[in-house]
């Protein structure tokens, strides 16, 4: 059986966590949390409600500062794009591009505003002001924002949370086309089933603790059976309630 | 910087309302101010009922001829004045409001004038409804009523001081059409002088005579100065204004720098306070802060472009006031400048620590509001209006915002009021320090 916390430091690691801690008063939102990223790809971190997800990744874009341990690589290497699209809604879909990669220092702003009206498929799009523009298609430009530097690591907070499926479904497919190209991209999610099926490894969180780091069949694996079913749950999600479970969560 | 300075200057022209406020409400504050300060108040409407009849509209005091009509205007100065045949009519229109109050000229007014004896009473009938409106008419009339005493008063002292003219130096009265000739204790004195002279030394009337004639001279040094006590009766207390605390500066300016710190501080705070607070409502602000712009910069750039607009407009509205409306200084333009860019960063300063405090443009706007008006009333409080403990205070808690000395400045660039321009200046200086290190503690806080 694995070991329920195998950090799996890859070789090549686009991004390291060491030893991460975050307290809010009396209360630790992050104990001891360590991991590592290799480039191309996709680590979610799951966990429960209050769990300290959005700390984590909060931590690693450099929004907040941790009491102790350390992340390889500075913010400004590294993609944000928060839960809510954090774009302009008075602004057009393009100037919201050239203003963040304005800021980003770009150095071809239009070639790469361009590259990215393309990847994210609003080119007929370019003048709507945000506000006009699906949940979906915000997110597209948010996730778009986050790329604009061609960071070697993504990180999404929630990113399909507000989304239908068929938005769900084009939004993995356009981060997949990222990781393909070698970007280490990290998210948090509520949906299981999706770390399940887009994740290349899972992050389990819960109070604060790292309880787990491995594939989700590894995590499935690691549950013991229970009553009738001899080979163990079904699914991904029960497993991973049962997981939690046992730990104690 | 610059790009941000750029978008939130593209955000705010495509938000066509919010433009339109800011530009409109100063415009219109300073119309307001201005045709208030050049066309005074309206006149109020009095109702007026003269009982006088015709006939005794002359009346005499102490032998000269005097007029009711040549006092009535005195009376009604400042006043619109509206005719009623009786008293029931002037009470119906104070009734139903087409006068804001009535007087009354009983018909043995000139009579009882001409006695020098009796009081003749005037009778005002107000509406009890509104106090104010009471308060407003009985004080203005009131001080009509002061201007016309005064006016029969000096009449009366002179009618006065030509008996007593007659009385020392002597003349011919007018008594029912018939002259009359009074010898005068001057001439009395000087016969009564005479007359001692003529007398032999040891006359035992010499002694009597002598007495007379001391009295006669105390009668006339007394009855010379009786002219300046007169005026004293007529006129106890004279008054000397005496302004302490530098130079004054009129009321229109007055109002004109006040009118022009309220408008530049709620333009100037809002726009700081709900820029900083857009940055959180649309989720940007932990983007923009992780390495792309620090959250010093991002304050400053608030806290320019608030200033900029706001002082924009203020010395828009500043040379309107002053171009159509109320007579200013011209030459003191650089210190206008420079008392509106410091009062605007002041304000501007605090907008963003407000908008720190928020994470949604109309919970920063609403918490702008509130604190803007009871800032402008604190800082309004007179001194002696309040007790004096109370006063400082007032007095503490208006330094602590950028207000008063906003106000203080701009008077002082308009006009070169006390406490003069340098001191409001570092105040306001410190406070904008101050404030944007609150608003960056805000952002450490609830950022």
């Amino acid at each position: 059986m694995p070991s329920p916390v195998a950090t799996h430091a890859p070789a090549r690691a686009a991004l390291a966590a060491a030893g991460l801690t975050k307290r809010y008063g009396e209360r630790v939102a992050l104990r001891d949390v360590s991991f590592a990223a290799a480039a191309g790809e996709l680590v979610a971190v799951i966990g429960p409600n209050g769990a300290g997800k959005t700390t984590l990744l909060s931590i690693l874009a450099g929004i907040q500062r941790p009491d102790a341990g350390e992340v390889t690589r500075p913010p400004r290497e590294i993609g944000w794009v928060p839960q809510q699209p954090a774009v302009y809604s008075k602004l057009s879909v393009e100037e919201n591009l050239r203003l963040f990669a304005r800021l980003e220092k770009v150095a071809d702003v239009d070639a790469v505003v361009d590259g990215m009206l393309g990847q994210t498929g609003l080119r007929e799009r370019a003048g709507d002001e945000l506000g006009t523009l699906s949940g979906g298609n915000k997110q597209r430009v948010n996730i778009a924002v986050g790329l604009l530097a061609e960071p070697p690591v993504l990180l999404l907070d929630e990113p399909s949370a507000s989304l239908d499926p068929r938005q769900r479904a084009r939004l993995w497919e356009f981060v997949g086309a990222q990781a393909a190209g070698g970007t280490a991209v990290i998210f948090s999610t509520h949906d299981v089933q999706e770390a399940e099926r887009y994740a290349d490894r899972v992050l389990v969180l819960a109070d604060g603790e790292l309880l787990f780091a491995g594939t989700a069949a590894e995590l499935a694996a690691a549950v013991q059976p229970s009553g009738g079913d001899a080979a163990g749950p079904r699914d991904f999600e029960t497993a991973f309630v049962q997981f939690l479970r046992e730990r104690g969560h | 910087m610059r790009w941000l300075l750029l978008k939130d200057l593209r955000i705010l022209r495509r938000s066509p309302l919010l433009v339109a406020l800011l530009a409109i409400y100063p415009v219109v504050i300073a119309l307001l101010i201005g045709f208030a300060l050049s066309r005074g108040p309206d006149k109020p409407s009095i109702a007026l009922v003269d009982e006088i009849p015709h006939t005794q509209r002359s009346f005499d005091v102490a032998g000269s001829k005097l007029n009711a009509d040549e006092y009535l205007p005195s009376l009604l100065r400042s006043v619109n004045v509206v005719r009623a045949r009786t008293r029931a009519d002037a009470q119906r229109l104070v009734r139903d409001g087409k006068v804001l109050g009535a007087v009354v000229l009983p018909p043995d007014i000139t009579q009882k004038l001409a006695t020098g004896t009796e009081q003749p009473t005037i009778e005002v009938i107000y509406n009890g409804e509104d106090a104010v409106k009471q308060r407003y008419v009985d004080s203005v009339l009131r001080a009509r009523m002061a201007e016309a005493n005064v006016a029969l008063s000096q009449r009366f002292q002179q009618a006065t001081a030509g008996y007593l003219n007659l009385l020392l130096n002597g003349g011919t009265l007018n008594l029912l059409g018939r002259g009359v000739d009074i010898l005068g204790l001057k001439n009395a004195h000087a016969i009564v002088a005479g007359a001692i002279a003529g007398l032999p030394p040891g006359s035992p009337l010499r002694t009597s005579l002598g007495q007379v004639a001391a009295f006669g001279r105390l009668a006339i040094d007394n009855l010379g100065a009786s002219k300046n006590v007169l005026r004293s009766v007529g006129q106890p207390l004279a008054v000397r204004q005496t302004i302490v605390g530098g130079r004054r500066t009129p009321l229109d300016t007055f109002a004109a720098a006040i009118s022009v710190t309220v408008s530049l501080m709620f333009l100037t705070l809002l726009l700081a306070a709900g820029l900083l607070a857009l940055e959180r409502e649309e989720h940007a602000f932990s983007r923009l802060v992780r390495g792309l712009v620090s959250r010093v910069g991002l304050l400053v750039e608030k806290i320019g472009l608030a200033a900029l607009c706001a002082f924009a407009v203020a010395l828009l509205m500043l040379l309107a006031l002053g171009g159509f409306f109320i007579a200013l200084d011209w030459s003191r333009f650089p210190q206008w400048l420079l008392a509106l860019a410091f009062g605007a960063v002041a304000f501007a300063a605090l907008g963003v620590a407000l908008g720190g405090l928020a994470r949604e443009v109309r919970a920063a706007s609403l918490l702008a509001f509130l604190v803007s008006l009871p800032i402008a009333f604190l800082a309004l409080v007179p001194s002696g209006a309040v007790s004096n403990g109370l006063y400082d205070v007032v007095r503490a808690v208006s330094a602590i915002f950028p207000f008063r000395a906003t106000l203080q400045a701009l008077d002082a660039a308009l006009y070169g009021a006390s406490p003069g321009l340098p001191g409001p200046l570092l105040h306001l200086a410190a406070l904008a320090v101050a404030y944007t290190a609150l608003a960056r503690v805000a952002l450490r806080r609830f950022g």
